[in-house]
């Protein structure tokens, strides 16, 4: 009987289709529909480049989403690693043929759109580690030799990104690998002291960073230290946010962005302008959509009997938790300004894709969570 | 199994370390939402404020200034529409080429492109820049048509104070131009410190500064990161200051400026009840508009170097020596000590035999002399030996006592004009002090013909006119009109007083003493009366010395006092060759002096008119007085009208 239902692989297309997440899609859609009118609403109103570029990405993406939902779950498994050294490729090609742009070389040139592989080496590290830790045993896991092999995983993709320089990114990288790792069970010690050590590296690896990463950390402890300079960003994000008040300012009425008091508000700031004219409460929400996207997510985990399924949503959870974490928290001063885009909302093709791409295979844990992987 | 186990062992390990993960994540949650809720609720009010300081931006707008009427409400300065060309400097592409382009309109000049130029450097990318602050309205329509060629150019409809009545008004109220630092430091200019702000320069216009400023306006207007207006949020709109209400006649003054028209002196007519200042010419004048804008350095130079001093209020600020109207008040003076009796008689036997006191002779300024003379008749032929006698025996200390009550000596308007001078009344203790030297005798002498250290304003000699011709009452001369002083009711104080006659104590009035407006300021009305019939005489009787400026129609009839008042010491060579006035060089020649009350039968207005170098007092003022005592005259019954008006309407 056991075998027996591991061995049923031909799903019917409508038990697939009965076997997705709508609640899920509905999350996404959702958010996807807040993110249009906030990009829309940082053009003062005007349905124009950003807001078309917007809404016509997140439709195809979304289609994307929805399509690669359907590819089996053994696929991603089969092609993990393949994935992690097509992501790796991608970023060497970027080294030597990237676009570069406001200083720092990230992007490809794909004609219809300009690919950030660092965006992608998010969601191939978290494949890529789910099928690291799918098949290893619990006492493989301690040893030393499998403890080096990830982190020569991370390091690799980590600092090809730093090199852009892409500080944010790299970080998010790591973060994400770093999830799986801890998911995976190793010993919490290991936590305790690679903590340590980077607390004690810190002023080090401080020293050795581009001089604007150094004064956006500084400028972190004391926005004052250079109010119109690096300091300008977070001052202008908290007193929007602080000035959104209750219920905010109202749709179209955030007159921080309105008159270019927000810098990035399209990407990196679209948090604080909806905080601007939507409020704590307008805020809250989102915040509470978001979690319960993750929540989705790791419930889907919690339907998986792969590992491999199992750790990739669990993964992805944490990394897209990550993600609104660190965009959230920076705005809120809370967080030095590290490059870092709201999942969904921030305008840009490469982390739309990402995320969409991250989602769909997490639906496809869904729709295959009786497949037998391997 | 034993792969089983491990299997269930390593799902157990992952799902403990995904709740304490979750864990993490709540704590994160709350983390992040009591940090939206410190921001957003706590200290809401703080990025409210900081929101509200980085979009909003206030412009300040000049007040309009209060208008300023004369007794008949007409206005003197007022606030008139003015044309200007303003220009966007965020919305010109080639500054060079716009300002070329609008030179060719407009016809600006060298030297106002370098204006416009230096303008422009201390103004911001997104400020704008006056053009021109005052264009014609031919060049106003010129510039609307071409406007459209013009990026950026935004023709301005703006007020800016203007003097209808220019010349005839400058003395008294005064012109407006930008702050001066001196200015900004007037607690009301400071408050109300705009860019485009005028303020008063001189006259009234200065000294009622703080009523006439108003209060400024704001302009709020939301404005983006790079400082550019976006739209107008509120307005407060400027107050207007307060109007003031002067008692001079705009038609009397324009008359009595006429009147002085191609020379230089002054001309005051005062009531001589209520003190209201009717008229008060200088002469010459200038144009107060063309300070409002700044004025061109040729301009300014040619009042500047005017000999004449245009820029003098000759009427407070101008000080002459009497000359022979300062004998009515050394004769009350006299009377009213006793140190004379007026039937008393003294021989004036001409040039060849002078008044002589210890070995220094003074002359009448009668070459063939005027015989034996009585008091009376010494004043209304302005006889000077009779006066040196009178003089010497009065003395300097007395006549200085009395010659103060009458208002000389002090300034009369006190606060309205900084530029307002006190005059001198001599006496032995001022000389003492300020000289150091000890008096002589030979200086009082003078002194009883008005010449030697005594020095008077026009304005002061009206004063003392009209103090004696309403029978010694001292007055409240004022320019700002006062509702609170009615003319009834002083009328009926001086009617009630005058019954009381020979006081008990009335040696008093012998003294320097305190005395209120509205009161008596002598000791014997009969003495007062003395002195104006025998300035009647010196009108309107045969040998006056301003009997051919008289009126017979007793309406018009009017009584005065000619003089004229030497510039410097007259050689005995000089006065051998007994010149023509044409043969003296303008700068020695006498003024000419008049002091005159109206009607004579229950008089009302007192003038005095000074014409600097001007000669006799007889040829040259008289006539002036007479011309503009019949205006005067015919304007007192719409005086009285408008008084009732004013009074009713308080």
């Amino acid at each position: 009987m056991l075998t027996e239902r591991f061995q049923v692989t031909g799903y019917s297309f409508f038990e697939k289709l009965k076997s997705i997440d709508y609640f899920l899609i509905l999350l996404v859609i959702l958010i996807g529909a807040i993110s249009v009118f906030a990009i829309y609403s940082t053009e003062g109103g005007k349905f124009s480049y950003y807001t078309k570029n917007h809404l016509i990405r997140l439709s195809l993406f979304f289609v994307l989403f929805l399509v690669l939902s359907f590819v089996k779950i053994s696929t991603w498994y089969r092609n993990a690693y393949l994935f992690y050294l097509f992501g790796i490729v991608l970023l060497l090609i970027v080294l030597f043929f990237g676009i570069t742009a406001s200083g720092s070389k990230r992007w490809l040139d794909l004609y219809f759109l300009n690919l950030q592989p660092s965006e992608l080496m998010k969601i191939a590290i978290i494949v890529c580690f789910s099928r690291y830790y799918h098949r290893m045993q619990n006492i493989d896991i301690q040893s030393y030799k499998f403890l080096l092999q990830p982190i020569i995983l991370i390091i690799i993709p980590c600092y090809l990104v730093i090199s852009q320089p892409d500080l944010g990114t790299a970080i998010l990288i790591a973060g994400s690998g770093a999830a799986i790792i801890w998911l995976a069970g190793i010993n919490i010690k290991y936590f305790v002291y690679s903590s340590l050590m980077l607390i004690v590296s810190l002023p080090f690896v401080i020293s050795m960073l581009e001089p604007y990463q150094k004064s956006r950390i500084l400028t972190f402890f004391n926005p004052d230290r250079d109010p119109l300079g690096a300091g300008y960003q977070i001052i202008q994000s908290k007193i929007a946010i602080g000035s959104g008040g209750l219920l905010g300012k109202g749709f179209l009425k955030g007159t921080q962005s309105y008159l270019e008091f927000l810098p990035e508000k399209h990407t990196d700031f679209i948090f604080t302008l909806f905080s601007e004219e939507f409020g704590f409460v307008g805020s809250i929400v989102l915040l509470l959509l978001y979690a319960l996207l993750i929540y989705r997510i790791i419930r889907i985990g919690f339907l998986n009997r792969s590992f491999f399924s199992r750790l990739y949503c669990f993964g992805f959870a944490s990394a897209l938790f990550l993600y609104v974490f660190v965009n959230v928290a920076m705005v809120l001063g809370l967080l030095p300004i590290v490059g870092s885009p709201l999942p969904i909302m921030s305008y840009g093709g490469s982390s739309m894709l990402s995320i969409m791409l991250g989602l769909s295979i997490a639906m496809s844990c869904k729709i295959y969570n009786q497949e037998q992987i391997a | 199994m034993l792969n089983r186990g491990s299997n269930i062992e390593k799902s157990r390990v992952i799902t403990r370390r995904l709740f304490i993960l979750a864990a993490a994540k709540l704590c994160i949650f709350a983390g992040i939402t009591s940090r939206l809720y410190n921001l957003q609720i706590s200290d809401r009010e703080k990025y409210e404020i900081l929101s509200d300081k980085n979009r909003l931006r206030e412009w300040k707008t000049p007040p309009q200034r209060g208008i300023i009427v004369d007794y008949f409400n007409k206005a003197l300065a007022k606030n008139d529409r003015i044309f200007q060309l303003h220009l966007a400097l965020d919305e010109v592409k080639d500054f060079n080429k716009t300002i070329f382009k609008i030179k060719n309109i407009i016809d600006l000049n060298d030297f106002d492109l370098r204006t416009i130029y230096k303008k422009k450097e201390k103004l911001k990318s997104w400020d704008t820049l006056v053009v021109s602050d005052n264009l014609s309205w031919e060049k106003f329509s010129k510039l609307n048509l071409y406007l459209h060629e013009i990026e950026g150019a935004k023709p301005v409809l703006s007020t800016s104070r203007y003097y209808p009545y220019s010349n005839d008004m400058v003395h008294i109220i005064g012109y407006v131009g930008d702050a001066s630092l001196a200015d900004i430091e007037k607690k009301e200019i400071k408050e109300n410190l705009v860019p485009g702000l005028k303020v008063g320069k001189s006259g009234i216009e200065s000294s009622q500064e703080n009523l006439l400023i108003g209060k400024y306006g704001i302009k709020r207007y939301e404005v983006n990161a790079s400082g550019k207006r976006i739209s107008q949020v509120n307005y407060i709109k400027e107050t207007q200051g307060k109007q003031i209400k002067l008692t001079v006649d705009i038609e009397a003054q324009k008359f009595a400026q006429k009147l002085l028209n191609d020379k230089a002196g002054s001309i005051c007519v005062m009531d001589i009840y209520t003190g209201e200042i009717i008229a008060m010419a200088s002469s010459p004048t200038y144009d107060p508009n063309k300070f409002t804008h700044g004025i061109n350095k040729k301009d300014w130079k040619k009042i500047k170097n005017n000999p004449l001093k245009p820029l003098i209020n000759k009427s407070i600020a101008g000080l002459y020596s009497p000359g022979s109207t300062f004998k009515p008040l050394v004769a009350l003076a006299a009377l009213e000590f006793g140190t004379i009796n007026p039937e008393k008689p003294i021989l004036c036997r001409g040039h060849k035999h002078p008044y002589e006191l210890y070995g220094a002779k003074y002359h009448c300024w009668k070459k063939n002399g005027h015989g034996y003379m009585r008091l009376r008749n010494a004043i209304k032929q302005s006889c000077d030996i009779y006066f040196y006698e009178m003089a010497r025996l009065l003395g300097v200390d007395r006549l200085s006592v009395i010659a103060k009550r009458y208002g000389l000596g002090s300034k009369v308007l006190n606060d309205i004009y900084i530029e307002e001078k006190k005059g001198l009344v001599p006496s032995t203790i001022w000389k003492k002090n300020a000289l150091e030297q000890s008096w002589y005798l030979g200086e009082t002498v003078i002194n009883g013909i008005g010449q030697g250290y005594i020095q008077v304003t026009p304005l002061q000699m009206c004063l003392m006119n009209a103090q004696i011709a309403n029978g010694g009452y001292k007055i409240k001369p004022h320019i700002i009109n006062d509702q609170s002083i009615k003319f009834n009711e002083i009328q009926e104080k001086i009617q009630k007083d005058l019954k009381i006659q020979n006081l008990s104590n009335g040696n008093k009035f012998l003294k320097e003493i305190e005395i209120q407006p509205f009161d008596r300021m002598y000791k014997n009305n009969a003495n007062i009366k003395f002195v104006l019939d025998a300035m009647f005489g010196s009108t309107n009787e045969l040998y006056g010395t301003s009997f051919n400026s008289r009126y017979n129609d007793l309406k018009y009839q009017f009584a005065g006092k000619t003089g004229t008042s030497q510039v410097r010491r007259i050689t005995e060579k000089e006065r051998e060759l007994d010149l023509d006035i044409s043969q003296i060089d303008y700068k020695n020649r006498d003024h000419a002096l008049y002091i005159a009350f109206a009607p004579y039968k229950n008089p009302r207005y007192s003038i005095s008119v000074i014409i600097e170098h001007g000669g006799s007092g007889s040829k040259t003022a008289a006539p002036i007085a007479k011309k503009l005592i019949k205006k005067i005259i015919d304007r007192h019954e719409i005086r009285n009208q408008m008084r009732n008006i004013n009074t009713n309407s308080a």
